[in-house]
């Protein structure tokens, strides 16, 4: 394989090009005043050459399609190729957004199947799938709160509480929607702190921000308690769905007092991660925010389907997109759902359980701190190295660094922020045993490794394309885009 | 089981090593009386055969017509490499390139996109992509606020040119923090903003100036005159590109003295499928001195421990993961996926090839324009330049018509009609390079029978 690949700036040559894409030359006709003077930096490289340069990219990166990817919070679980071929058929990449609805009857039918799933999955009234993202559907269900608090003219409710183990995006999105945030502490068994609940609860919330299993890789027990408070207070419940993988068939967000949801189709519902996107973050909401939903959304009218826009839906908080969100996204789900079927939906929340338990008791057994002990692991759960840290000053950025040479991607590390030198480690249903094995093999011979040599762990990677990376020079000597050299 | 590996053999060791008997054992800690029992509504499985011949009909159903709208999404020729490397498993199922040492191919590809919009736009730098050309316009909106300190009044002037929705999608997104988004009239004659009705807000506290080039109705901004109004009030200058257009336009970056401060649009153009409106990818770049308020990931250029050129997610403390509730924007994830399509898009057309794309696109446009308007009782909006979009009126509703046509297998435009009622029965058509002469002749001759 090979370790480095200039960038395609520098395979570039004055007068090359790929010239079976180039269509036959014509005049613009646009004045000459409108005319930029330089010609656009970009490369000028033959067809193979650009195919090769991206090939031998691709060859420096980690997938789920090469390598185990245990990235807590993140469900990188099997993308079937079949999800990405169908939605890929030229009727669906070929249709314009703006084309009559009658022209879109296939497209439409799917995504309404595709809300109605989700609405059945998640107990929820209504689902929305217009958000491109996650963060966009926090940004769908926050903003939903606000137009429900306003329209009974409800005016001072403000606060957005935020548990000290959320998402980074919860307290961004409150601050986006122009809320305050306020934190609250979670107990010792990762449990929400009820005490500290009731102190933040006022007559300016606005609502909680919650995921269950939290990102403490539990489930929140108390949650029909905390429901009944907060709702008491005047407020209403947001669920982010990031964690939905691992309850999926089992319990609903709709049924645990939820007002608001988002779910991540790029994570349960195994839509590609593509190195960073695109996500979909379809929302759900139960009866008190039908009216705010965000358009559009599908409608079935007797045989036919349609959009439903601003005229249909005068309350609704509005677009978010500048059509209907990320519609291939959506398609790939519905194949994914229409394949897995209501029984396959519930097996996704217990094997992944299933792994993740398994794995945290192989890592128990090897010796490993378990964050929680003695609660059940959700389909993740985070082990802490303090001990290790202590006693050797190998840290779990040194873990996760060494995991690389032994082929495994390495668990999210550092998040949540309460918990210190943690892992939270997430191995999804679609893993075997062999390859979880593995993973604690690879672990536990790191922690040996520290111990002996821990200049080495402390060192890697070793067999990556690049060693560490100077990320403090990253941010001070700013290199962010290639420039041609002045003429 | 699609998809999971487990044999039986495998639940019974891997339960005895957990030291639970049943999976159902697993969800002991929730509470019972929230269990639910049965889907219904989640129909039963179907095989991969089986869903593919559902998909298939579906997508058949839907079918091929043949296009004439652009309205911020864009037919163009994708070259064929672009999809057969952008779903390599290597990029399609790799997350966001935190581990850096085993995503340096992600990360190079971030940083070839981000230098390749900067070089378009000619700004100093670019991210690494927003959602959509509408929330980028958001984004921007919001950046703007942020990064002129002495505007007090965040208001920016929002002119009616500009995407109608993306106006109200920078509505809706930036509403909770307080922006004004002021609307500015168009010169009825020509569809542009006439620089002279922008006097009303001289020495007024503005934040920024929004300026749409191509604007929605296809037509040339004279950005020249625009962004010298904004530089003498003290407002900032943001930009909505149509990126093919930058091959032949003057890019934002040289606009007026000094050039526009942010500058945002839509790569869709770049490889990205109509796909019935997604996914997408917005594009940012600014000026260096604003790189701080900017949203979104950025991969830099940096030195491993030996020295060696290597790529990494930079400036994160501008980021939702590290600053929380004091973040520039609560994105995450962005569109990765269209971002490599775009630039593997870019690499294959180079500055050759993309001049060729911009200069068809805008002679089909003129022909479709010459061709339409030659028939009774159509005729063209504006005068003026313009780009690769242009607005027809008709003599009568074009919302039948536009049936009619789709009958007939035409996507005929885009009926302005509900956005612009002043305009009349007006059309938005488009013609890039994907339209031969025949399509346009068999557009004109499908209405000539229609009208």
């Amino acid at each position: 394989m090979n370790r480095t690949e200039p960038l395609i700036f520098e395979l570039s040559q004055p007068g090359r090009g790929a010239t079976a894409q180039y269509p036959a030359a014509a005049a613009s006709g646009i004045p000459e005043t409108f005319h930029r003077r330089r010609r656009p930096p970009l490369p000028e490289v033959s067809e193979l050459q650009a195919v090769r340069h991206y090939t031998r990219l691709s060859q420096l990166n980690f997938g789920i399609d090469t390598h185990f990817y245990p990235l807590g919070s993140c469900t990188m679980k099997y993308n079937p190729r079949v999800c990405n071929s169908l939605a890929m058929l030229p009727g669906f990449l070929g249709r314009h957004p703006l084309a009559p609805d009658a022209t879109g009857q296939g497209m439409l039918g799917c995504l309404f199947e595709l809300q109605e799933m989700l609405r059945h999955v998640t107990g929820m009234a209504s689902v929305s799938l217009t958000p491109m993202a996650g963060a966009q559907g926090e940004f769908a269900g926050v903003a939903m709160i606000r137009a429900y608090h306003r329209a009974r003219g409800d005016t001072a409710r403000n606060e957005i509480i935020v548990p000290d183990a959320a998402h980074g995006t919860n307290p961004a999105t409150a601050t986006m929607c122009g809320m305050k945030v306020r934190e609250i502490a979670s107990l010792p068994d990762g449990d929400v702190d009820l005490a500290a609940l009731d102190a933040a609860l006022s007559p300016a919330t606005a609502g909680i921000m919650l995921t269950n299993p939290s990102t403490l890789g539990v489930f929140e027990r108390r949650i029909v308690e905390i429901a009944k408070k907060v709702h008491a207070a005047g407020g209403l419940l947001y669920y982010d769905g990031a964690n939905l993988n691992a309850i999926l068939g089992k319990v609903r967000p709709g049924d645990m007092g939820f007002d608001v949801i988002h779910m991540n189709l790029h994570k349960t519902f195994s839509t590609p991660h593509g190195g960073g996107g695109p996500g979909s973050g379809a929302v759900g909401v139960g009866k008190r925010l039908l009216p705010y939903r965000p358009v559009p959304v599908v409608a079935q009218d007797g045989d036919r389907y349609r959009w439903l826009d601003e005229r249909d839906l005068p309350e609704s908080i509005g677009r978010l997109s500048g059509f209907m969100g990320n519609t291939g996204v959506l398609l790939r789900a519905w194949v994914y759902m229409r394949i897995l079927g209501a029984a396959g939906m519930r097996r996704v929340a217990e094997y992944s359980t299933l792994n993740a338990n398994y794995l945290l008791a192989r890592l128990t057994e090897a010796g490993f701190d378990a964050a929680y002990p003695g609660r059940r692991a959700s389909h993740e759960f985070i082990i802490t190295l303090k001990r290790t840290a202590r006693e050797t000053g190998v840290t779990a950025m040194d873990f996760a660094k060494r995991l690389l040479d032994h082929g495994y991607h390495a668990p999210t590390t550092y998040f949540p922020l309460l918990v210190p030198e943690c892992l939270l480690i997430e191995p999804t249903e679609t893993e075997t045993r062999e390859e979880l094995d593995g993973f604690v093999d690879a672990l536990a011979a790191i922690r040996r490794e520290a111990a002996n040599d821990a200049a080495t762990v402390k060192a890697a990677p070793h067999t990556m394309p690049v060693r560490r990376l100077d990320d403090v020079r990253a941010a001070r000597q700013l290199d962010v885009a290639w420039k041609p050299a002045s003429p | 089981m699609p998809y999971i590996p487990h044999t039986a053999e495998d639940v019974r060791a891997m339960l005895d090593r957990i030291g639970v008997d049943a999976i159902e054992s697993l969800f002991d800690e929730i509470p019972r009386a929230l269990r639910v029992e049965e889907l219904a509504g989640v129909p039963a499985a179907l095989s991969e055969m089986e869903v593919s011949r559902l998909a298939a009909a579906r997508a058949d159903q839907d079918g091929r017509r043949l296009n004439f709208i652009g309205a911020g999404a864009y037919e163009h020729h994708i070259p064929a490499p672009v999809w057969a490397l952008a779903t390599r498993g290597e990029i399609y199922s790799a997350y966001t390139p935190y581990q850096a040492e085993a995503s340096q191919g992600t990360l190079q590809m971030m940083y070839e996109f981000q230098s390749m919009i900067a070089g378009l736009t000619a700004m100093d730098v670019a991210n690494a992509s927003l959602y959509d050309g509408a929330s980028a316009l958001a984004e921007a909106c919001l950046m703007a606020v942020r990064a002129h300190r002495r505007s007090k009044s965040a208001r920016i002037l929002m002119p009616s040119t500009v995407n109608p929705v993306w106006r109200r999608v920078a509505g809706v997104i930036t509403e909770g923090q307080g922006l004004v988004l002021e609307p500015v009239p168009y010169d009825p004659a020509r569809g542009v903003i006439d620089a002279t009705v922008l006097e009303r807000f001289q020495g007024q506290d503005l934040t920024a100036i929004v300026i749409q080039q191509p604007n929605y109705f296809g037509q040339l901004e004279d950005a020249e005159a625009l962004t010298r109004f904004a530089r003498a009030n003290g407002a900032l200058v943001i930009a909505a590109v149509n990126p093919v257009s930058l091959a032949l336009l003057t890019p934002p970056g040289e606009w007026g003295e000094g050039g526009a401060d942010i500058a945002c649009g839509d790569a869709q153009p770049f490889g990205v499928p109509l796909s019935s409106g997604g996914p997408y990818v917005g594009f940012m770049a600014c000026r260096m001195e604003h790189v701080r308020q900017m949203p979104g990931r950025i991969a830099g250029r940096t030195v491993d421990l030996d020295g060696k050129n290597g790529y990494t997610l930079t400036l994160q403390a501008r980021e939702q993961h590290i600053r929380r509730g004091k973040a520039t924007s609560n994105i995450c994830t962005n569109q990765g996926l269209l971002m490599t399509a775009a630039t593997i898009h870019l690499a294959l057309l180079g500055p050759a090839g993309l001049e060729r794309v911009a200069g068809a696109c805008a002679a089909r446009t003129r022909e479709l324009v010459a061709s339409l308007t030659a028939l009774p009782g159509v005729r063209a909006a504006f005068a003026g330049p313009r780009f690769h979009e242009a607005v027809l009126q008709f003599g009568r509703p074009v919302a039948p018509l536009l049936e009619a046509l789709a009958a007939a297998g035409i996507v005929g435009g885009h009926d302005l009609s509900r956005d612009y009622p002043e305009l009349g029965h007006a059309l938005l058509v488009c013609a890039t390079e994907t339209r031969t002469a025949e399509d346009i002749e068999h557009y004109a001759r499908t209405l000539a029978r229609l009208t």
